[in-house]
């Protein structure tokens, strides 16, 4: 679904991707881990756009998407949870899904939506009214979540979800995951909670200072000595 | 009740030019908002309002409704056709060097208009009948009642449209996050197009307000009320749109009574004061937030 070949990303002289190429199945839930710095946001900020590769080759459901400005993807079907959430802090909760829908011209898809987002996260729907900036850390990664379901993506980018969260509510995080999945929306998840990630994920790629090192199941890679000495502790 | 009389005269009076300034300030503060630039160039918006309105009735003889409509839109189209070629390129640049160009690009605008039309004062040609309304003691020109009541119609539609509207929503998730807005699929730089769009509409009916008011216009006219807008939108706290509608207000009337009571030459210096007294009880502006710092 998802084929990134052999990218190359600069930040002005720094070299932070050197010739990284994964891929994405239909379906799939694939992770990307490996410590803080590795590259992995630079990675999801060049699939959706918002970074441009200096050469390398990323296509989409077979259409090439790497000279694609970032707000043309999502019509496309890729949606973005960004690391930080980044939820419109001074808008509302209904105002900031409104915003995740904002590509969409069907009402009744809209409303269809609405409703599925609610349904998903009960609280949200308490709080539609309240102004986002004053929800808890983890009803924002919610909301961000919510944001971009409401888009129907095929392929769902997430960056951290579970950064800042008391553990309890990063199970719960990570459930959600699991069962957007399930519901038929492929996954890219980018995670320093190796962990977590490895559990939920079917496949995965671990980076290290912008390189490709290791990629497999995830479960050969939960096993794997290298990893677990590296990442898991 | 004279003493009534002659502060509600002088209230009115201040209201009157007070929601020219809110209208020029909007422009100021939606530009702040989105893009973190002091627009200069907003200023000579409302010369260039005053002149296409000049030429329209004066050299075209165009019917009235047509002669307002125009330069209206030829500012608008002005204030898209400025951010492109001189703004945008320097989006990624420090902030200092838009700011020059954009003082760069007012001079430019400026010494066009000076060439064009020179520089004595032209006299603006009669819109409105200027004869006033009695209510009891209070004399009301007719000016005064059509200006307020077209600028506080303007601003509550500009209210409606960002509120409510998607576009009007689209210039807030720019304005709090573009990298996030650009991921809900909104198109950044039509969103900047049309927050320029938008402010330059506003700067142009302030223009020919303020020409109606003061009927002579000159090359740089719109100095003087530019910086009295842009402190007003620095008063009420520049980004907010609110706080331009409250700073216009309060410099026109704070202007107004000083020239009443105190002194006409004193106006200015007592409505610069204001600005200085309230950035160092509250540096935010009026209505500002406190800045956070980003983590």
């Amino acid at each position: 679904m998802l084929k990134v070949k052999n990218i190359n990303v600069y930040y002005d002289a720094i070299h932070a991707i050197k010739d990284v190429s994964f891929k994405v199945n239909e379906g799939e839930i694939v992770t990307l881990i490996g410590a803080n710095g590795a590259g992995k946001t630079t990675i999801l900020h060049t699939v959706s756009g918002l970074m441009k590769a200096k050469s390398g080759e990323i296509s989409f459901q077979k259409q090439k998407i790497d000279h694609l400005e970032a707000h043309k993807l999502l019509q496309l079907g890729i949606a973005h949870v960004p690391e930080g959430r980044r939820v419109f802090a001074e808008m509302t909760v209904q105002e900031n899904l409104e915003l995740g829908a904002f590509t969409k011209k069907d009402k009744k898809a809209i409303k269809r939506n609405f409703e599925m987002v609610y349904e998903k996260f009960p609280r949200l729907k308490e709080r539609r009214k309240q102004i986002a900036g004053t929800l808890s850390g983890g009803e924002q990664q919610m909301l961000a979540i919510g944001r971009a379901l409401m888009s129907e993506p095929k392929l769902l980018l997430m960056d951290e979800p579970s950064m800042g969260l008391a553990p309890i509510l990063v199970q719960e995080i990570f459930n959600i995951i699991k069962e957007i999945n399930a519901a038929g929306t492929t996954i890219l998840l980018v995670e320093q909670n190796a962990n977590m990630a490895l559990s939920i994920a079917h496949r995965a790629y671990v980076l290290e200072t912008g390189k490709v090192v290791l990629e497999g199941n995830a479960k050969d890679l939960l096993g794997n000595d290298e990893v677990r000495k590296a990442y898991l502790g | 009740m004279d003493v009534l009389a002659k502060f509600l005269q002088q209230l009115i009076n201040g209201i009157h030019v007070g929601s020219i300034y809110a209208l020029i300030a909007l422009g100021y503060t939606m530009v702040y908002g989105i893009i973190k630039l002091i627009n200069f160039a907003h200023g000579d918006i409302i010369m260039m309002g005053a002149y296409f309105t000049f030429v329209c009735i004066v050299t075209f003889n165009l019917p009235i409704g047509v002669a307002l409509i125009t330069p209206v839109i030829l500012c608008l189209l002005s204030g898209i056709l400025i951010e492109r070629v001189a703004y945008k390129p320097l989006r990624n640049s420090p902030r200092l060097s838009a700011l020059i160009t954009a003082i760069g690009v007012s001079f430019l605008l400026e010494n066009v208009f000076f060439k064009k039309f020179g520089q004595n004062p032209i006299p603006f040609p009669q819109i409105i009948n200027p004869s006033p309304i009695s209510l009891g003691p209070l004399q009301i020109s007719r000016i005064t009642f059509i200006t307020v009541l077209i600028s506080v119609l303007l601003m509550i539609l500009l209210d409606l449209f960002i509120k409510k509207t998607k576009p009007g929503k689209a210039m807030r998730a720019v304005s709090e996050d573009p990298g996030a807005a650009q991921l809900m699929g909104i198109n950044v730089n039509s969103t900047i197009s049309l927050t320029f769009a938008t402010g330059s509409a506003l700067g142009a009916v302030g223009g020919i307000l303020y020409s109606i008011a003061y009927p002579l216009i000159d090359p740089f006219m719109g100095v003087m009320p530019g910086l009295k807008a842009f402190v007003a939108a620095v008063l009420g706290g520049i980004g907010i749109i609110p706080g331009a509608m409250l700073g216009g207000f309060i410099m026109g009337i704070a202007e107004s009574l000083t020239k009443g009571y105190i002194s006409s030459q004193l106006a200015d210096a007592v409505v610069f004061g204001i600005l200085i007294v309230v950035l160092s009880l509250k540096p935010s502006g009026l209505l500002g937030k406190n800045v956070k710092e980003k983590v």
